[in-house]
This record gives structure tokens, C-alpha cells and sequence, in this order.
């Protein structure tokens, strides 16, 4: 039974978050480094390039990378000091065992003596429970290789269903909704293709925040003259100069992407030959938008009738168009149908699969992209191959090695995951890469859960917030502790590589992996010595499945700074090719693997889809007792749950806590004024934090960062609610109430600012 | 040397205050720690937007004609270095006199901080690190042609007009092209009613070198 060990001086002493500043060799500007190593950042799914400088095992510091060609040397802070997690005062150099008589709550034990207790768990509770009592739960900021070695450890060495990964918060909204629409969830194009843009389309994406360098990419559009339309609550940097500023109410976005159609549809803004040739639907969805006047999408959205004219117009008549969005479409009880709601209108327009003519989501995770092709998610197999479908099961099985009957049928997704812990069906979990305490909604529920679970072994390098509940800490591998490759939010294949060693007795997250199996006498295909054999596997494995990696090698990857899959290694008359990826999806006359061209999308006939989407009110949305929308997001000096970037120092001084962001009218109304300690609350819990009054939000909608734990988490009160196709939570609208706080927190007496 | 036709450009509009150039410049080999840039909210409560402030480098910088100990240098290719020890005597005349309030203090060293186009790098054919690293290009560095081809709808400015005194720079500041101005008065907004407090710049350049003059 994990308990949560509790913030006793003796924990945070020793395993903070305590913040890192340059030191040593680090501050010393007589430091010349021994080696400079090419690679990318750990954290975002830009995935920009940069180079570490190594010196006596230690990354000093960074240098930029121009060669690289998505982002030419730019970085963010980020990127800049992600160097700062490496010889950290809390970094785990070994195993821990829970120990409630110790004052930190845990002891050190043995690296092997872990890796026994581990396996002899997974046995007892699978013995005594079954096979799906064991969850294991993955990341997508592991290299493909580890997201790839994960998914086989759950299903050809544990042989249970449930496995499943944090992309589950983000990205799968996009991915369902690419995958109805064109079959394949990948975005459109290289962003390359936005500077060609007329028009470029932004909606729930802070781009300036959340993908810096994105943000040069479109206003190298604007620099060729394009019109720039962002989609967004709130005001943020890249929205500020926008050419239109849309600020929707949270919730709402199904409904202007309809409206927006719907004056397509009025003026005869359409690609008719487009429509005809190359999709199937769009009766259907015309029809479903045919009430989407402009006066009933801006009652709805709260968006101005003119702004919605003028934004179809601008839409409407161009030549070239980018359209992309993040987040803030996606994260939502309707998020698939947000997003396929905005595939409508460029499918209307007929502008995709050519230069300056594409579409994309915006990918976060620094392998959220590669994290959600090859098999931890609950329903996937590698090569993008679906777990239920027979052929697929039977390729994998073979591959495998194993009887296609003992390969497991999908399991459920992260969310759902908790609920079976709740009702008994899960009672074991393994976990990688994945700090779900801080990163689900509703994190009471969380908590509580791991509290139930029997035995819970928990993988990380930091000893974060979800890892305080584990019966065993496994001490993995930084980013530059490894080698391997990840895939870009472009859909481009890139490599890692290693910089220094693992400190102590932690190491490669694979060979953790590989331990346990072994621990388990269960070792077989489970005996990779390096990196590069993964993926030799991993590509053997993908090979024929819409994600194919076939004809990808390091030293490919190395040599074109990167290969866009699909990149396979035999043509359609199965004769070996050197293909060299495949930048640009849909392009018309293009052969892939499922329509064997029939046409450009991935279907067997060959045509996108449309989609009829009627707009639907958010799961909570606001009453008399709740009557303010809470949205959350991020800001750019932090990353995900803050696992990492509240441990370096120049980052948390940047964003040192989350601020509430709200507008004077709502803060007159509330008595409250610019800092204010401010409650929000919902059904569901509150926290008191910090307020910061500004013009750039909607009146009716108050902002919170999620990138802080404990009293400032604001999972306290998000709602747990999911998109019923896409298992997304609802993370981007909930009710709440907000007041001045009747007084400062308990987080706020402390001594130290703890994160 | 940092060739003639490489010029610095730094476009407020573009800057999105991410802040990467102030970790990037901190993290620079010369002065670890201490960031030579910094930016300036120009107004929260009613914008996000942010401008960087950087040296300008100015042909004939205010700062080094008002240093009484001559501690900082501008190189013949334009680049006015920081100021420099054992000259510098931390009087922060450069501090005050400077137009665009660049030049910092520190008064733990001493000694006066302030950007040198990363001289270590511009003169040897890379670019200063914030306009590395600037992922929307606000802060950028390249030939004059690039920039025109580049960026068409901006336009570098490089005069600056400060009351009585002219000022030109070797930094580009990008304006939106087909703007009436030629130069920047950024005393035209100033209320003439209220009396200065301050010696005007061009008054105590000429009480220093009347001073020199006269010894």
C-alpha cells in the first residue's frame, strides 16, 4: 500500500525541489568544454537542435546548433538551461524502497534488491489477480526506442492490456481526428510550408509560449505578406499581433469553425474539383452547418459577427493557407470533433498536400509525436498498427514471437486506468516518465488511487510528486544520459545522442526495463545491448504499417538532419529503395501504403473525409454557483508538470509560481485587486493563488498555469471529464468560483519557497 | 573584426519575452551569470508585449565620452566594449548618460556592465548569442541584404534623436516600412512644462570637455 510520504524537511532536504544554478565549472568563463555533442532538447516537440558542452562527464553548458534546420540555432530558455538538470543536488543515483519509520520516507536499497522486489510483485499480483492487474503507464518524452521496448514489455512480457501513456492528456484528440479524417495521425506538413501561407489559421495554440520557434515561422508568413488569424481566450504574445484576434469562449470552438464553413458554403469559397476528386462527406457536413448563421456562431462564441465574417473571407479566398492548432482545441469533452471541425474548412478549401498549402497539430511533447506511434498506447501496435485489428495482431504476434492468442486485446486509457485501480481490477502499476499527481485532472481522485494500489514502482530521475507514492523508485535516465531517436511535431525522425554517463547506480531506462523482464524469467526479446538494436527491431517491426520506419537509420537520420516518415525501405513492387521520407503528406499522386494510389490520403480509396459536427456545450459548463470558466495552460519557462524546470533555477525565477489571470472587470466585480491572493473553486477541489489583473482575457474566463504541485496545482480543480472517442480530459473548461482570499495560503508561511 | 556589412537588428515588435536571449546571454562565456540584455514589459495590465534592451552601439557613444577614466573602447569595426578594469571606477556617469539606458552596474565587481555584440564571437564569424537564439527574430543579426530580402515589410532605422542631441548607431532598430519618420524623437512626447532636473546630455559633454580643455 503506497502512502504519500509527506513534506517533512528531511524529504525536501534531500530531494528537494530544490533549484539549480550554474556552479563550477558552469560559472567558470575559463571552462573550455572537452567535447560539443549535436543533439536536441529534452523538452518540447520542436525538438530543436543544440549542443551540449561536456566536460569531465558533467554538461556545462550549450552551444547553439545553426545547422540544424527547423529551428537554425534558435533555442528558448528552456532549451538554454536544460543543462541544469544534470549533476543536480536531487538527482536519484539509486534505488528506493518506501520506509514510513525514516524521516525522508525512503531508504536506499540495492539496484538489484529493486529490480527483485519489482519483479516478485508483478508475479504475486498477477498470479493471485491476473494478468491485467499489472498497469503500466509510459511517456512521451522517452526516444521512440524506449516507447517501443515499453509497449512490448506490457504486452509479449507482462501479457496484460493495460498499458497506456501521458500523450493521453494531449495528443490524442488530434490523433483520432487525423486518423477519421486522413487516416494517418501526423501533421500535413513540414512547418516549411507556413511561410508560403497566405493565410495562416491558429487556434488554441500559444505559440510564443508553447513552441517559441514556431512563432518565427509564421511571422516569416507575415513578412510575405499573410494575414495572420489566431483563435484564443486570451491575448497572447504571437495573438498580439495578429491581424485578427478571435477570442472565443472556452468551449465554443466546434461552433466557429461551423460558422466559418457555413460562409464558405454561402459565398462559394470552395474547391469543388478538390471536394469531388479527392473527398468523401461533405453533403453531409454541409448540411450539419446549415444553422450556423453568423449571428447564431456569434451568439454561441462570443466572437463578433464581423470578425467572424471577415476571418471567412480572409479563409475563404486565399490561394495558400496554414492551418494549426494545439491544445486549446483539443483538450475538451468534444475535442475530436473541434478538431474535425477544422479539417472541414480546409478540406473545403482544398488547400492541403502542396506547397504553402497544409494543416498540423502542434505537437508538445518532445516525443509526443514518436510517443504515440509505436505501441504504449492502450490500443496501438508499432507501425501505428491498431491491437484489435486481426492482420495487424498476427504481424506483431509473428514479429513477436509469440501466439497471436496471447497478445492482449486494448486496454483503456490513463484516466480510466485510475478508476479500475478504484475498483479493484488494478492493483499493481509500473510507470515511466509520467508524473500524474501533478498532470491529471482532479488529482484528490489521483492521489488517492495510488494510495489503493498494492504496489506501485515508479521510474524517474527526480524524485517527483507521483513518485512519493511508490513502494520503489527506479532511478532512470536524463535526456543526455542516452541515445536513441524521437520524432518531431513535423513528423521528422531525429536523433539523440549521448552525452555523459549515468551518475550512480541509475541508468538507461531500457536496460530497467530489460532488468525486470529478466527478474521475471521472462527475458526473451528483452536482450538489447545498445540503442541502435532497438531500433533495428523497431523498424523491422513498422515496416508495412501506416508508420513506417523501415527505411530509417541513424545514419540516414544523421545525414538529412533527419527523415519524415513514412520512409520505407521497399517500393510498391517490394524492390528495395533508398526512399528519402516523405516531408509533405497528401500531396496529389502520391502512393502510400493504404491506398496503394488510390489516392493521396491514407484510406483505401484514397479520399479524406469530412466530418458533420454539431456543436455541444462543454461537460461543466458555468451556473449560478459556478459562474466563472477556468481554463489552464502554460507558460514558456516551464515544461509539463515541472518535474524538471522547478528544479533549475533561472526557469523558476522567470515563472517563480502561477499567477490567475483575470480581467478588471471580473476582479472590480470581486473586490480584487493586481496580486492579490485570489480562491478559485470548483466541484471538485480549490487553491489559493497569486492574481494578476490584465486586459488580455476574456471577462468571463480566468487563466491558470498547471506546472506547479501541491497548494498550487490547479488539477485541484479541473474536471475530470473525457471526449468519449479520444479519452482526452477536459482540461481547457471547467465552472468555478472565485474570491479574494480571506488569507495567504498554508504554502505561503513557508520558509522556502517550495515548488 | 566584425565584417562592416554585418549588421545587429532588434525588431520590438517581434518580441514575444520568452526571455531566451537573457538565459543565452547569462550563459555566455565572458560573463557567466550576468545577462548584458534584458527586457522591459511595456505595459502588462493592458499588453504582452515586451521589448529587449540591447547596447546600440553607437558611432559616437555617449557612454565612453562621458567616462572620466576612458574604460570603455569602441573597436574600429563599430563594437563598443563593455567597460573595462583597472579603469573603470564605478561612477556611473555612463549609467545615467546613456539614451537608451543600457549601461549597468555592478557593484559587487565595481565595474560597469554592459552587451559587446558578443565580440568574442562576432569577430570570429558567429553571431551575438541573443540573436542566436531568438526563436521570433525580434533580435537579429546579418548583412543588410538579407534583411531586405527577408523582411520586406520593415524598414532598419539606425538615428536616434535625444533633445538637442543626434544619436547614430551601429544596431538597427526595425520600423514598419513606408513610415513617415526619419528619425526617432523621443522627446516629442515629453512635457516641455516641467523643468529638468537633470543636466541635459549635450550640456555635460561640454562641461567635460571644456574641463579637459582648460587643464
Amino acid at each position: 500500500m503506497a502512502a504519500e510520504a509527506p513534506d517533512t524537511p528531511e524529504l525536501l532536504g534531500r530531494f528537494g525541489p530544490l533549484r539549480a544554478y550554474p556552479t563550477g565549472p558552469r560559472l567558470d568563463t575559463a571552462t573550455i568544454p572537452e567535447r560539443l555533442v549535436k543533439t536536441h532538447c529534452c523538452f518540447c516537440g520542436q525538438q530543436c537542435g543544440i549542443q551540449l558542452k561536456v566536460k569531465s562527464d558533467e554538461v556545462v553548458g550549450f552551444e547553439p546548433w545553426a545547422e540544424f534546420p527547423f529551428n537554425k540555432g534558435m533555442l528558448c530558455p528552456k532549451g538554454i538551461r536544460r543543462y541544469l538538470q544534470g549533476s543536480h543536488h536531487d538527482r536519484l543515483t539509486s534505488a528506493l524502497a518506501r520506509d514510513q519509520s525514516l524521516p525522508e520516507g525512503f531508504r536506499e536499497i540495492p539496484y538489484d534488491e529493486a529490480i527483485g522486489r519489482v519483479a516478485a510483485e508483478i508475479r504475486r499480483i498477477q498470479s493471485e489477480y491476473g494478468n491485467n492487474a499489472f498497469a503500466v503507464l509510459g511517456g512521451a518524452s522517452m526516444t521512440t526506442e524506449k516507447c517501443y521496448l515499453l509497449g512490448k514489455f506490457a504486452r509479449a512480457c507482462l501479457k496484460t492490456r493495460h498499458v497506456d501513456y501521458n500523450g493521453r492528456l494531449c495528443m490524442v484528440s488530434a490523433g483520432v481526428a487525423n486518423k477519421k479524417a486522413f487516416g494517418v495521425d501526423r501533421a500535413g506538413n513540414a512547418m516549411s510550408d507556413v511561410p508560403l501561407a497566405e493565410v495562416v489559421w491558429i487556434s488554441g495554440a500559444n505559440v510564443a509560449e508553447c513552441a517559441p520557434i514556431t512563432t518565427s515561422y509564421v511571422w516569416q508568413a507575415r513578412e510575405n505578406g499573410a494575414r495572420i488569424i489566431n483563435v484564443d481566450p486570451r491575448i497572447t504574445p504571437l495573438a498580439r499581433t495578429a491581424d485578427l484576434a478571435l477570442p472565443v469562449k472556452p468551449g465554443r470552438d466546434a461552433a466557429l469553425f461551423n460558422g466559418i464553413l457555413h460562409l464558405m458554403i454561402e459565398n462559394d469559397w470552395l474547391d469543388h474539383e478538390f471536394i469531388k476528386e479527392h473527398t468523401l462527406g461533405f453533403e453531409a457536413a454541409a448540411e450539419a452547418v446549415r444553422d450556423y448563421t453568423p449571428r447564431r456562431t456569434a451568439e454561441i462564441t462570443g466572437v463578433a459577427e464581423k470578425a467572424i465574417r471577415q476571418a471567412a473571407e480572409w479563409w475563404g479566398t486565399a490561394k495558400t493557407s496554414f492551418l494549426m492548432h494545439a491544445r486549446g482545441l483539443e483538450q475538451h469533452s468534444h475535442g475530436v470533433n473541434n478538431c474535425l471541425a477544422s479539417i472541414n474548412i480546409v478540406l473545403a478549401s482544398g488547400r492541403i498536400g502542396r506547397p504553402g498549402c497544409g494543416y498540423a497539430t502542434i505537437t508538445g511533447q518532445g516525443n509526443g509525436q514518436g510517443g504515440r506511434e509505436h505501441g504504449q498506447k492502450t490500443d496501438q501496435l508499432p507501425g501505428g498498427r491498431d491491437i484489435e485489428n486481426p492482420e495487424h495482431r498476427q504481424f506483431i504476434a509473428d514479429f513477436w514471437g509469440m501466439p497471436e492468442a496471447e497478445l492482449p486485446h486494448a486496454g483503456v486509457d490513463c484516466y480510466e486506468l485510475f478508476r479500475k485501480i478504484d475498483s479493484g481490477e488494478i492493483r499493481g502499476l509500473l510507470s515511466w516518465s509520467i508524473n500524474p499527481v501533478v498532470s491529471l485532472p482532479d488529482s484528490t481522485f489521483v492521489k488517492r488511487m495510488l494510495e489503493k494500489l498494492e504496489f506501485f514502482a515508479c521510474t524517474d530521475f527526480f524524485l517527483s510528486e507521483t513518485a512519493r507514492f511508490a513502494d520503489v523508485v527506479l532511478p532512470g535516465s536524463l535526456h543526455e544520459e542516452d541515445e536513441g531517436t524521437v520524432c518531431s511535431t513535423e513528423g521528422r525522425v531525429i536523433k539523440i545522442n549521448q552525452a555523459i554517463p549515468s551518475p550512480g547506480e541509475a541508468r538507461q531506462d531500457w536496460r530497467i526495463l530489460q532488468d525486470i523482464a529478466r527478474g521475471l524469467g521472462r527475458e526473451r526479446g528483452f536482450t538489447f545491448t545498445k540503442p541502435a538494436e532497438i531500433f533495428e527491431e523497431l523498424r523491422n517491426a513498422s515496416r508495412g504499417g501506416v508508420v513506417d520506419y523501415s527505411g530509417i537509420t541513424y545514419e540516414k537520420i544523421e545525414r538529412q538532419m533527419g527523415v519524415f516518415w513514412p520512409c520505407p525501405d521497399t517500393d510498391a513492387d517490394s524492390q528495395p529503395i533508398n526512399h528519402p521520407g516523405t516531408p509533405r503528406l497528401f500531396e496529389p499522386g502520391s502512393w502510400n501504403s493504404i491506398a496503394k494510389g488510390a489516392g493521396p490520403f491514407f484510406f483505401p480509396d484514397g479520399k479524406a473525409r469530412f466530418h458533420p459536427i454539431r456543436y455541444a456545450p462543454p461537460t461543466e459548463d458555468v451556473d449560478a454557483d459556478y459562474p466563472v470558466i477556468l481554463t489552464t495552460g502554460r507558460v514558456v519557462s516551464m515544461f509539463l508538470s515541472g518535474n524538471q524546470t522547478r528544479r533549475i533555477g533561472p526557469l523558476v525565477d522567470q515563472y517563480p509560481e502561477p499567477l490567475l489571470e483575470l480581467h478588471p472587470t471580473l476582479a472590480r466585480a470581486h473586490g480584487i485587486a493586481d496580486r492579490d491572493w485570489v480562491t478559485v473553486e470548483s466541484r471538485r477541489g480549490r487553491l489559493t493563488v497569486r492574481c494578476q489583473v490584465v486586459t488580455t482575457i476574456r471577462p468571463d474566463v480566468v487563466f491558470v498555469p498547471y506546472h506547479w504541485a501541491g497548494g498550487k496545482s490547479v488539477n485541484l480543480a479541473t474536471i475530470s471529464a473525457q471526449d468519449p472517442m479520444s479519452k482526452i480530459p477536459e482540461y481547457k473548461v471547467c465552472a468555478v468560483r472565485i474570491r479574494k482570499a480571506d488569507a495567504p495560503p498554508e504554502y505561503a508561511d513557508r520558509l522556502e519557497s517550495q515548488q | 573584426m566584425v565584417p562592416d556589412n554585418h549588421l545587429f537588428f532588434i525588431d520590438p515588435n517581434r518580441c514575444i519575452g520568452c526571455q531566451a536571449c537573457v538565459h543565452a546571454c547569462s550563459e555566455c562565456d565572458t560573463h557567466k551569470g550576468h545577462s548584458m540584455i534584458h527586457l522591459e514589459y511595456v505595459d502588462r495590465p493592458h499588453s504582452v508585449q515586451t521589448i529587449p534592451v540591447v547596447c546600440m552601439h553607437c558611432n559616437s557613444p555617449t557612454c565612453a565620452e562621458v567616462c572620466p577614466a576612458d574604460a570603455i573602447k569602441r573597436t574600429g569595426d563599430g563594437v563598443v566594449q563593455s567597460a573595462r578594469k583597472p579603469r573603470c571606477i564605478a561612477c556611473n556617469n555612463c549609467v545615467l548618460a546613456c539614451p537608451f539606458g543600457v549601461p549597468k552596474m555592478n557593484v559587487g565587481f565595481e565595474l560597469m556592465m554592459k552587451c559587446d555584440m558578443c565580440y568574442d564571437r562576432t569577430s570570429s564569424g558567429l553571431k551575438p548569442m541573443c540573436a542566436t537564439v531568438c526563436p521570433s527574430g525580434a533580435l537579429a543579426f546579418g548583412t543588410v541584404e538579407q534583411f531586405e530580402h527577408e523582411r520586406p515589410r520593415s524598414e532598419p532605422l539606425n538615428r536616434f534623436r535625444f533633445g538637442q542631441q543626434e544619436v547614430t548607431t551601429r544596431v538597427r532598430m526595425m520600423v514598419p516600412r513606408g513610415g513617415q519618420v526619419e528619425h526617432l524623437d523621443v522627446t516629442s512626447l515629453m512635457d516641455d512644462s516641467t523643468p529638468s532636473h537633470c543636466i541635459p546630455t549635450d550640456a555635460l559633454v561640454a562641461t567635460l570637455y571644456r574641463d579637459e580643455d582648460e587643464s
